[in-house]
């Protein structure tokens, strides 16, 4: 059974790419096949302009799992240097990068506790940490909101944002769309092994700005009729919806010639939750 | 360095779970009670503490090697601990050497404790230090690595419990393998006559590690037959790890 059919996409250097797909669409197998876990039967993939499946290529990748799980029997700080020492690292630098990280994912202070003893946060925290121990150029992370509280995601989020701001590239899975909208800058949909859509974010936004909703209020009803519809009253003021932007003008224009007073002009924008659903039903 | 980082882990993987030292200290046990069957028995007592000793050292250390040995592997990839791994620049043939390192540490450590506290037992229940007891470990742990080797194959892609199966039964066949050869003339079938050959050649000499009789006996040592038989092993051994990482190359983590 083929598991991925279609799933061609591009990241930039420096973007934070968000790849959005409800459970069993391919996200981790496509992510494995990215990290070389998995061999796909036909298709390229190229990281850094190499071949996915040179080892050297990794030097420069850190990778969060989903459902992470690491070594019970190792303390944090024990697995951060395992993990350092799968890299061309520097001995020295290692214990130095290990407590930065261990402050910077929030788990300075545990010590030599063993990872058997972490709460399901603890580990993604630390899984985020180990993923971050080579300061790889392109993090690439499967599900990293999953098992965070609210306090957690936003903390993510600004590790997010910082490794952006360090030009790095972040890769993320996530099936929950909120996750994706406060942070991505390019997204790419996949639903049963296929990419459905992917741009950037904005672009994706606007495209889907399908109305207009004006509220104003001072013109009378039957002239609005001949003209707009049927407006929808709220309270003393009235609403009309209108496609386009054009179309939108046309209609501030009448209700100001009409002496009318434009209360707000809201664009009704599809949430990703919108485009996400119709791309799948159709 | 990166394989280096791996046997660590494998041996403190080892050093960190209780069964671990629960053998031991069971097989250190066994290897005692010697002491106490050795009062029991009419004739050359120290035979008997020999005897009795290098056997609990034997069974023990097999143990030891066919439990850690399947554990180990299969465990990283069941618990996908393997992602983590095989995520960073690790190739794989680097990821099998550095687990086979590691449990062969692990082995020389639990051999080795066992084997001295035996030396010394004997030194002080007997008198005497047996200097071919030196031998009796190499060769032991010679074998030790085999079957290490063996239960890596088969963890490579198995489970956990059909890889202790298919140990057992290779490391059981291994010490009547000779057997095959010496009573070939006797086997009528020519199609039994066939398996019997493919298997001797095949499958592991494992009595050629076995000197506890001559050792027991106080035989002389055949330095050829120890070279032959560690040579042997090297081969074996190397034959095998490179069969795992053929296999554990093609392998897809799902």
């Amino acid at each position: 059974m083929d598991i991925l059919r279609g799933v061609s996409f591009q990241v930039d250097a420096g973007e934070i790419f968000g790849f959005l797909g409800p459970n069993g669409a391919g996200k981790t197998t496509t992510m494995k096949c990215i990290l070389g876990l998995l061999r796909p039967d036909s298709g390229t993939i190229e990281i850094f302009r190499h071949g996915y499946d040179r080892t050297d290529v990794r030097t420069r990748v850190g990778f969060l799992p989903e459902y992470p799980y690491f070594y019970e029997y190792l303390s944090g700080p024990e697995l951060l240097r395992f993990s350092a020492r799968l890299f061309p690292v520097a001995t020295g630098m290692i214990e130095a990068r290990i407590q930065v990280l261990m402050k910077m994912v929030g788990l300075e202070g545990v010590g030599s506790l063993k990872l058997k003893k972490y709460s399901k946060g603890m580990v993604q925290r630390i899984g985020l940490a180990q993923a971050l121990i080579n300061d790889p150029d392109l993090v690439m992370l499967d599900e990293p909101f999953s098992g965070l509280d609210p306090i957690g995601r936003k903390e993510l989020r600004d590790i997010v944002f910082h490794l952006k701001d360090a030009g790095k590239t972040v890769f993320f899975s996530s099936h929950i769309l909120q996750d994706m909208e406060m942070i991505v800058d390019k997204v790419g949909i996949i639903f049963k092994g296929r990419i459905l859509k992917q741009g950037r974010l904005t672009d994706l936004v606007t495209e889907y700005i399908h109305s207009f909703e004006i509220v104003f209020t001072g013109v009378a009803e039957d002239k609005i009729r001949t003209r707009l519809g049927i407006p929808t009253r709220q309270d003393d003021n009235q609403m009309v919806r209108t496609r386009g932007i054009e179309e939108m003008n046309q209609a501030v224009d009448f209700i100001r010639k009409n002496h009318g007073r434009i209360l707000s002009v809201t664009p009704v924008r599809k949430t990703l939750e919108d485009i996400f659903l119709e791309e799948i039903q159709r | 360095m990166k394989i280096r980082a791996i046997a660590i882990n494998t041996f403190r993987e080892a050093a960190r779970n209780k069964v671990f030292y629960l053998l031991i200290v069971v097989g250190l046990v066994f290897v005692l009670s010697s002491r106490v069957v050795s009062l029991l028995v009419i004739g050359d007592r120290v035979q008997v503490l020999k005897d009795i000793g290098l056997a609990a050292i034997n069974f023990f250390s097999v143990l030891i090697a066919i439990f850690t040995g399947i554990n180990l592997v299969f465990k990283e990839i069941d618990k996908k601990t393997v992602y983590n791994i095989l995520s960073k620049p690790i190739s794989r043939h680097c990821f099998i050497l550095g687990k086979f390192l590691g449990l062969a540490f692990t082995l020389l450590v639990a051999l080795g404790s066992m084997m001295l506290v035996f030396s010394m037992f004997l030194l002080l229940a007997a008198g005497e230090f047996d200097w071919r007891l030196l031998i009796y470990f190499l060769l032991l742990y010679s074998e030790l690595l085999i079957i290490t080797a063996v239960s890596l194959v088969f963890s490579s892609f198995s489970t956990p419990i059909l890889s202790s199966i298919f140990t057992i039964i290779v490391y059981l066949i291994g010490h009547v393998v000779w057997t095959f050869n010496e009573f070939k003339h006797r086997l009528v079938d020519p199609v039994v006559k066939i398996v019997a050959y493919v298997m001797y050649y095949i499958l592991p000499n494992l009595e050629k590690y076995n000197i506890k009789d001559q050792l027991v006996m106080g035989e002389s040592v055949r330095w050829n037959l120890v070279g032959y038989s560690l040579l042997y092993a090297a081969l074996y051994i190397s034959a095998l790890l490179l069969l795992s990482v053929i296999i554990f190359n093609r392998r897809e983590f799902q």
